[in-house]
């Protein structure tokens, strides 16, 4: 029932900082500080602008926001932009709802814009979604007063391989400059010259690099900024866009993507405040082609009995080949199953059940790149218990007093954690400290502090905080104080025990950072050797025979001791002790030892690979099937954080299956039922388990003491860049043109003992291979070489079968 | 019997009318000079396209005929001054129905309507045209692109001057 409001109560009552004005006749209470632009869009009136963005700071720039401003019965002599102003008791605002002169002011303004803009719309890539063309046309004049030549330029320029800028077009509303100032940190464009030759522009020779370019595109209000990927690709009304969300990383942002005729043109940042804000990674906005390759495996393929070779099938027959090689090699040593971190929650479900149903074994690992024991006693000890209520947030670390990161590069591996280390360090909030080897322009951009250590002693390093670093500890023990770990850790011996002792000391809260989408979603769903679904431990009767009755299992027909990781399960298969494999999106390059991985492969009785397009792993497998990429299935992933980010389908109607479809077909060939025939069922099959108790953990490695590398040897300190040889960034030139120089790093000192010159070549060995490539000198603990784990020609696993903390030989020069 | 004399009255009149029957297709009909028919994607002098692959035509097309993908001209390959052309182009004659609104959104007159009305066909794929088919034919001076910019130096010479550069050129 609606009451009609007392009219004696009509009175506004304004809260404790806030304050009450007019605007349109009408009384509104504000926040203290709030801009005039925002009090109007609450009340429903939209002031035309250009430059003003909620999470840019304002500019006043385009001068398109003008309205009429009275300050205590007296008005301003001229018109005020709202975007800058703040509100104040007893304002009195006009907008140009009710002011002539705003109105007029707001027109001038317009025409003003448009006298040296290119009349270009039918080529531009903005026509059709430019905020510019669509207040021309709203609030514009049909024709121009101006009929001198415009100002030209020449058009476009490259500011990076991705980025194109058309002079012409800008309005000079400084968006791109200060999101690039003041979010990403990387001040490589700018405003240059003055008066009417004043224009956008980048230094001489000095592209603008920044993983974080692509906002600049999409928040420019103009046509000005381009993206070389879809240059042209179509107009706005041809894309449907769908809301998803990004594949590559952990930070699960909110993106959406236009499609058009069943092929994906460009992903834009999705608006998510407690992810992403309004901001995505390049990687995350650029690459998306890997799906539409031209190898991209369409049909089941089986291996061939007469020639040897691959050959397409259907998929009744791969199935069936499938279903008796794994049952014939599960009857004789078992079969390991290899799940790659790129898995949505519901598929990783589907393997993890998969393995204990049809192949009544516990040798399942997630982890496709460098880990250990510890690793796994720490996130199945607390990690899996995480979530959004009691670990760490995006928005938890923008209000923590401090934040240390643990071998972990943000920027490089999860670049939303950057941006909101940066914007909470920018304001002065947190005090972010890096454990790692050098400087690196993370380090710079989040005002932070270098605690330098060589490579392996990262544990070393931590345990002395209390005694080196006091400032720290103390810093970590303000309530809300975050600990970042990333995926490095798990290549340095007692750095998750060190962390679990700060932790527990200091009583910061610790996250995990993996950098793939699927690791915590995985880790959750129990893909691991020892744990079960929900962080149940398998060697746990109860949380077993739970688990055997939601599925309606035999009790006791799970099998109770933990089984092999990743290193494990390639080894027994490597040696015979295992008959089979089972593997999903696995680059075995990506593994501690590509070699074993290459052996296990060849070794194995049988092998099944489920896969988007060709690999190492196809080439050794005996029966291919083909899976759905992201855009063509839905789903969910689990990002760092435990938030489950659920995502749609994009492009229905491809025919291709997800990993759970697949893997439950195959399974009815085995005579089991996973009921995960859709990610629908696969999550509400998984819902129904919930989550297990902790059981607790008991991490105790010792970090190892410290040898010296010996004449001619450096300790390798290696992470992955964010663009670089990613299999899921093919096919993207113009991404890759943007990604940072390959190059070996090391310090002053170093350099002179090994005898390398700046600007020169560097060796870097092992008996496995070498690696040559330009060096430079950064400010890295002596004896260590940085290199990038996977860019280029660099393929530090590949060819040196090396890890972060490996001892490597150096030699100056080309080899 | 008044009746049918009657009739036979409009039978013997009819006798001394004009004939309207057609004697297609032996003889063609000439249609209104402005006669709404198959579209022409027409070419500058030097024989590159027009068309900048904009798809306002596409946008204007009330029964969603027309398909456009616009493409990047390179130093290497271009098919039309100034920075973009269109690189596919797909005019649905089952959809089409002539209304010529296309031909008013067009911003560089590349779209405009032939008096060709034979537009019947046995099968879908055939009535699908595709810029090949669209394009205008080459006249003598054009060349078929590929090719460099043969009458100035930018987009703005061909539409400002293109005709008088052309004359200039002996084209």
């Amino acid at each position: 029932m609606t009451i009609a409001p007392d009219k004696n109560s009509t009175e506004l009552v304004v809260p404790e900082g806030h304050v009450k004005l007019v605007i349109d006749g009408v009384e509104v209470v504000a926040p203290k500080g709030e801009l005039l632009i925002r009090t109007a869009e609450r009340l429903g009136t939209v002031i035309p602008r250009f430059c003003d963005h909620p999470l840019l700071e304002p500019a006043g720039a385009c001068r398109q926001c003008l309205v009429e401003v009275e300050m205590g019965g007296r008005p301003m002599p001229k018109p005020q932009a709202s975007c800058t102003m703040t509100v104040a008791d007893g304002m009195v605002v006009k907008t140009q709802l009710t002011s002539p002169v705003a109105d007029k002011a707001q027109q001038g303004v317009m025409e003003l814009l448009l006298i040296n803009h290119p009349l270009d719309c039918p080529i531009c890539d903005k026509g059709g979604e430019c905020p510019l063309q669509n207040q021309a046309i709203a609030h514009g004049r049909s024709d121009s007063r101006f009929h001198e030549h415009k100002r030209t330029f020449p058009k476009p320029i490259n500011i990076s391989t991705q980025v194109l800028l058309d002079r012409e077009r800008c309005v000079l509303c400084q968006r791109c400059t200060r999101f690039s100032a003041q979010i990403a940190g990387d001040p490589f464009i700018e405003l240059l010259e003055r008066g009417a030759q004043q224009q956008i522009g980048v230094a001489k020779e000095k592209p603008f690099q920044s993983y974080f370019s692509g906002n600049t595109i999409q928040i420019c209000p103009v046509g000005a900024l381009t993206s070389a990927a879809y240059r042209f690709r179509a107009r706005p009304f041809d894309l449907v866009s769908t809301p998803s969300v990004c594949e590559h990383c952990s930070s699960g942002c909110a993106e959406r993507t236009d499609w058009r005729r069943g092929k994906v043109q460009r992903k834009l940042a999705g608006d998510d405040p407690q992810v992403n804000e309004e901001w995505i990674c390049d990687k995350g906005r650029f690459a998306f082609r890997y799906a539409t390759a031209d190898d991209r495996i369409t049909r089941p393929m089986v291996r061939d009995a007469e020639t040897g070779e691959l050959r397409e099938s259907s998929w009744t027959e791969a199935l069936q080949v499938a279903a008796a090689g794994l049952l014939a090699a599960r009857d004789a040593n078992g079969v390991g199953v290899l799940t790659g971190g790129r898995l949505t929650v519901e598929d990783a479900y589907a393997y993890s059940k998969f393995a204990r149903i049809a192949l009544h074994t516990n040798d399942i690992d997630f982890r496709a790149r460098p880990h250990s024991a510890e690793e796994l006693e720490f996130l199945s000890g607390t990690t899996v218990f995480t979530n959004p209520d009691n670990g760490v947030t995006f928005q938890g670390i923008e209000s923590a007093p401090a934040a240390l990161l643990v071998a972990f590069e943000p920027e490089e591996e999860a670049p939303i954690v950057f941006l909101r280390l940066r914007k909470s360090a920018r304001k002065g909030t947190t005090k972010v400290f890096h454990l790692g080897q050098f400087t690196t322009p993370a380090v710079e951009k989040t005002f932070g502090t270098l605690l330098a250590c060589v490579p392996g002693a990262e544990a070393n390093a931590l345990n002395a905080l209390p005694d080196h670093a006091s400032d720290v500890v103390e810093l970590l023990g303000k309530p809300g104080a975050v600990i970042l770990v990333g995926e490095r850790a798990a290549e340095i011996p007692g750095a998750f025990t060190a962390v679990a002792r700060l932790a527990e000391r200091t009583g910061a809260k610790v996250a995990w950072i993996p950098r793939r989408a699927g690791e915590r979603g995985a880790l959750a769903v129990g893909a691991t050797p020892n744990l079960l679904p929900g962080g149940r431990h398998v060697a746990n009767t109860a949380a077993r025979t739970e688990v055997e009755r939601t599925w309606g299992v035999e009790e006791g027909s799970l099998p109770a001791n933990p089984g092999r990781d990743t290193t494990g399960i390639l080894e027994a298969a490597a040696n015979g002790q295992l008959s089979g494999l089972v593997v999903g999106g696995v680059d075995p390059f990506d593994l501690p030892d590509p070699a074993l991985a290459e052996k296990a492969l060849a070794q194995a009785g049988f092998v099944v690979s489920l896969e988007l397009r060709p690999s190492a792993v196809t080439a050794h497998a005996d029966v291919v099937l083909p899976i759905a990429p992201a855009v063509e299935k839905s789903g969910s992933y689990l990002n760092w954080e435990g938030r489950r980010r659920e995502f749609g389908t994009t492009l229905e109607g491809t025919g291709a299956l997800p990993d759970c479809r697949v893997l439950d077909t195959l399974a009815v060939e085995m005579d089991a039922d996973l009921f995960t025939q859709t990610p629908a069922a696969a999550a509400a099959d998984l819902a129904r388990l919930g989550e297990g108790a902790p059981s607790g953990s008991s991490l105790n490695v010792a970090a190892p003491l410290q040898s010296p590398a010996g004449a001619g040897k450096a300790v390798l300190a290696t992470w992955h860049r964010l663009i670089g040889n990613g299999s899921l960034q093919v096919d993207e030139p113009h991404l890759a043109g943007t990604a940072r120089p390959v190059v070996a790093k090391v310090a002053e000192a170093t350099a002179q003992q090994f005898g390398l010159e700046t600007g020169g070549y560097v060796t870097v060995s092992t008996e496995r291979g070498a690696i040559t490539l330009p060096v430079e000198t950064d400010d890295l603990p002596e004896g260590v070489i940085w290199l990038p784990t996977n860019s280029g020609d660099v393929t530090v696993r590949a060819t040196l079968g090396a890890g972060h903390g490996s001892i490597v030989s150096v030699s100056g020069g080309k080899s | 019997m008044f009746e049918s004399l009657k009739g036979f009255g409009v039978t013997f009149g009819t006798m001394f009318k004009k004939v309207v029957t057609e004697e297609y297709p032996e003889v063609k009909k000439v249609t209104a000079p402005r006669f709404h028919g198959r579209h022409q994607l027409n070419r500058h002098p030097d024989g590159l396209e027009k068309c900048v692959g904009c798809e306002l035509c596409a946008w204007a097309c009330p029964a969603d005929a027309i398909f456009v993908e616009g493409g990047d001209n390179t130093e290497e390959a271009r098919y039309s001054p100034g920075e973009r052309y269109g690189m596919d182009y797909q005019i649905n004659y089952l959809r089409c129905i002539g209304c010529g609104l296309c031909i008013e959104a067009c911003p560089t007159r590349s779209l405009t309507m032939t008096n060709e009305y034979e537009l019947a066909d046995d099968n879908r794929q055939d009535l699908i045209f595709t810029k090949e088919d669209l394009l205008a034919p080459l006249l003598p001076g054009m060349e078929q692109p590929p090719h460099p910019m043969r009458l100035g130096n930018n987009e703005t010479d061909y539409y400002v001057n293109g005709p008088q550069l052309a004359k200039e050129a002996g084209q």
